[in-house]
């Protein structure tokens, strides 16, 4: 691709391509084997799933503990600031500097991609849980601690609870920012629905570049909608038949890549 | 030939300028039209409760798509062009740039207002005079994460040929240059966010001298 290709464009009026985008959908060969559609997004999933569970067990416990004991506090706001200065399309490249391209490994599995979005994740998870717990009132903290609980007990029964729409917003966010940067994996030869991009790309493939960026587009959206009912299914209800108000979350994170 | 070519770094210094040049321009460009769009769509969900969940609906799900997708999305109308990073970037910081400006426009206590309509203030003195004034230290917070956001996301334009640092980073991975471009390109991009973020919170100081220090974490 260079500047010689940005002569190529079409018109938006033209007819004839959202049919070739029809086509490319309605073609069995895109659906079938390991370059198929359906195993793209299996690849897709793996990836982005592994990335943001090894990032919650990560950032969980330890965005707990700073949130409880209020130690550390910094770390939380270097780690967000780092986070958000950080390019995570430079984040893979520097990953696979370190730890090579990792051909041995499947497709979905490849460690330079899975090590940048792991890394990616953290922020948001971290910093959602430390301030979903600091959060929690002192003076309910004050009661529980007058009533006996021990400090596990005040975690576990309190602080985790009434955290729990803020750390489900953190992991809602860290998955659609990782859903979204897993699709840079096809660049350093991995797998997923960013395949389908960088194979256009490479190919001048008009059709198949629309079709795949509408599936990556549409998996993000899905995950954005079906972690928010998640998030909202583990507010605790405050009153009897009403659900604590989720927070309404402020981007701190960009959308990532 | 080792990682650390420094050697190649010394006599491409011309080019890493180019690129962080590029990205710098790349990055002004998305902010500003950020702000020309979002800010009419703004003053009219402050002025039109009922018009916010529609805009931070469509503002919301453009912030969803993956920026590799958008600008896929793009490419078959508008080509491997400035225009189609720039439709996607400028896309990005609506969403942050009018969440941060309707939360600050609201943000103004209805006596202050009283007391200003009181003194004579119409209310376009009051949103111009009162409200928006009272308002920059959140509007600039937006702009701050708008900016830094959109550094990150300009690299990722090296994919549709353009990328400022990204396409020292896209370079370096496809050995059109040296390994250690891909470090220039990461280091650089950082020290870009971080230096836009001290400017901006320092040019936000300056406006508004008598507000206090903004908190520094919140929920993402």
């Amino acid at each position: 691709m260079g500047p010689e290709d940005s002569e190529r464009h079409r018109d938006m009026s033209e007819p004839g391509f959202f049919s070739e985008v029809v086509e490319w959908f309605a073609d069995p060969l895109h659906w079938e084997g390991s370059f198929g559609v359906p195993s793209r997004l299996v690849e897709h999933l793996i990836m982005s799933g592994v990335s943001v569970l090894a990032a919650s067990i990560l950032a969980l416990p330890v965005g707990m503990y700073i949130g409880h004991s209020r130690r550390l506090e910094t770390l939380v706001v270097s780690v967000a600031n780092l986070g958000r200065a950080i390019p995570s399309f430079g984040l893979i490249f520097l990953a696979v500097l370190v730890m090579g391209l990792g051909l041995d490994f499947p497709a979905s599995l490849r460690p330079a991609a899975l090590f940048a979005l792991t890394l990616l994740a953290i922020p948001p998870i971290l910093t959602n849980t430390y301030v979903g717990i600091q959060g929690v009132d002192p003076d309910t903290l004050e009661a529980a601690r007058g009533m006996g609980l021990t400090e596990g007990q005040v975690l576990r029964g309190l602080e985790l609870p009434l955290a729990a729409p803020l750390i489900m917003g953190g992991i809602r966010t860290a998955a659609v920012q990782v859903v979204a940067t897993a699709t840079l994996a096809a660049v350093i030869g991995g797998g997923g629905l960013g395949r389908f991009i960088l194979d256009g790309f490479a190919t001048g493939d008009d059709a198949q570049i629309f079709a795949g960026a509408l599936l990556v587009a549409l998996l993000a959206v899905l995950t954005e909608v079906s972690l928010g009912l998640l998030q909202r299914a583990v507010s605790p209800r405050t009153s009897p038949g009403r659900r604590r108000e989720v927070p309404e979350p402020t981007p701190v994170a960009g959308p990532a890549a | 030939m080792s990682f650390w070519n420094w050697e190649w770094v010394g006599t491409h210094l011309d080019l890493i300028g180019e690129k962080l040049g590029e990205h710098l321009w790349l990055t002004l460009l998305a902010v500003g039209f950020g702000l020309v769009v979002s800010f009419p769509l703004a003053i009219l969900a402050h002025r039109r409760a009922r018009t916010y969940p529609a805009i931070t609906w469509v503002t919301g799900l453009l912030y969803t798509i993956p920026s590799l997708a958008l600008f896929a999305l793009l490419v078959p109308f508008t080509g491997l062009s400035t225009l189609t990073a720039e439709i996607g970037l400028v896309s990005y910081t609506l969403l942050i740039l009018i969440r941060n400006a309707v939360t600050g426009l609201g943000g103004t206590p209805e006596d202050v207002k009283e007391a200003a309509r009181a003194m004579g203030y119409s209310e376009r003195g009051v949103l111009w005079r009162v409200e928006l004034p009272l308002a920059l230290p959140v509007i600039v917070a937006g702009i701050r994460i708008a900016t830094v956001t959109t550094i990150g996301l300009v690299t990722v334009t090296a994919l549709i040929g353009k990328g400022g640092l990204g396409a020292l980073m896209l370079g370096g991975f496809r050995r059109l240059y040296p390994q250690i471009a891909i470090l220039v390109g990461v280091a650089l991009s950082v020290a870009l966010a971080v230096a836009a973020d001290r400017v901006l919170l320092w040019a936000q100081r300056a406006l508004t001298p008598w507000a206090r220090r903004t908190r520094s974490v919140t929920a993402t």
